[in-house]
């Protein structure tokens, strides 16, 4: 389920002005509490795509020409950052060679606008980055992976032939290496 | 004809010997459910050494790797103080274990834990394996990772493995209960429905 809130903008935006204007005019009612949070989140978070794993799950089955590499990170995940420079610079080196990495960021949903999406722009990700936003670990963890733990950060590489998983760090070096047979 | 006994021998031998020494991979490192935990002793944020021997007069342990800095960790704090709440009583104590390489993650250390654990009210040890010689016996992988051991005539046994519940996010949104559920089996002598689950966690920082 992609969440797609542009096209609500306005409606949201009208949301947002009524929520306002008449909280001032009477006490808060639950409901439009609720309303006003919620559009408000929705509108700070349109530039982000979120996903639940129902929706995740395509990006991880492409059968076109393209190898991926879809690394699960997070902002909060010290080794995950230490990283995401390799996935950028493998994204920049192969972009010629039929290769797309996505950053699935795992990033909790009250952090959003706080850490993701600032540390987005800060390090001017050029990576397609993707947001998964599903509780139930348990029932998807297995399908990105059976040998998967959990832990991240964690790199899976396929194309239409092959898929591999790492639930580990890696160098820029390490990362070709891994990339590299899949492009013969 | 002796000679070639011989040669079948030394190949027999190389084999055998190559056998036990190849390193296991990493997923199949460590506990599988039914496997005899060794005992274990960690220094305690009291200072005070903590055995899992000095457990034998329980019916089991949750043990419980967590520590401070990994969000998932935090998230899980109040139920895992809830967890020790509600089964230290019925012979099931919970025993927090610190995994991280603390020049990694110094906000892990003792004396930070020390401090979480005042401010949190943990009811239980929360142990630091600062030789990081224990985690991997386990095969815990990430913080929040739980081990729940039941006592046997022959030792403490694996019993369940994996995430507390089926909700990080949200106490009031979980449906299932996982370590919850797999102590109320083995307080009721029923088997374990899910023995092992999965959930993202933080991966267990070891110095480079």
């Amino acid at each position: 389920m992609l969440i797609i809130f542009k096209v609500m903008k306005l409606n949201l935006i009208f949301i947002v002005f009524f929520a306002l204007t008449s909280c001032k005019q009477q006490s808060k009612t639950g409901q439009e509490l609720n309303e006003f949070s919620e559009a408000k989140a929705a509108v700070l978070n349109e530039e982000l795509e979120i996903y639940d794993f129902n929706g995740l799950e395509k990006f991880l089955n492409f059968k076109d020409d393209k190898t991926y590499v879809v690394n699960f990170w997070a902002t909060w995940c010290a080794p995950c950052v230490k990283e995401l420079p390799y996935f950028e610079q493998l994204n920049e080196a192969y972009k010629d060679k039929n290769v797309e990495v996505l950053l699935v960021s795992l990033d909790f949903p009250h952090q959003y606008d706080t850490k993701l999406k600032p540390f987005i722009k800060e390090h001017k990700l050029k990576s397609k980055v993707l947001v998964l936003d599903d509780a139930d670990m348990n029932t998807w963890i297995p399908k990105v992976d059976e040998t998967w733990s959990g832990s991240i950060p964690a790199t899976v590489i396929y194309n239409k032939n092959k898929k591999l998983f790492f639930e580990q760090s890696f160098s820029f070096e390490e990362l070709e290496n891994e990339l590299k047979p899949f492009l013969n | 004809m002796k000679n070639s006994i011989k040669l079948i021998l030394a190949v027999c031998v190389v084999g055998l010997v190559s056998a036990f020494t190849l390193k296991p991979t990493a997923e199949y490192a460590g506990y599988n459910i039914g496997d005899i935990v060794e005992d274990f002793k960690l220094k305690n944020i009291d200072g005070k050494m903590v055995s899992l021997s000095d457990y034998e007069d329980k019916l089991g342990v949750i043990v419980t790797f967590t520590c401070n800095t990994c969000p998932y960790a935090v998230a899980y704090e109040d139920r895992i103080i809830e967890l020790d709440k509600k089964y230290a009583d019925k012979g099931y104590p919970v025993v927090a274990i610190m995994p991280n390489d603390t020049s990694v993650k110094p906000d892990d250390d003792l004396e930070s834990m020390k401090k979480r654990a005042e401010q949190k009210g943990f009811t239980f040890p929360y142990l630091i394996d600062a030789k990081q010689d224990v985690y991997p016996k386990f095969g815990a992988t990430k913080t929040p990772h739980v081990f729940v051991l039941d006592r046997t005539e022959s030792g403490f046994v694996v019993s369940y493995i994996g995430a507390i519940d089926n909700n990080y996010k949200d106490a009031s949104a979980v449906t299932t209960k996982y370590v919850e559920n797999a102590v109320d089996a083995l307080i009721a002598g029923t088997p374990i429905k899910e023995t092992e689950t999965k959930a993202i966690g933080c991966s267990i920082k070891v110095a480079n």
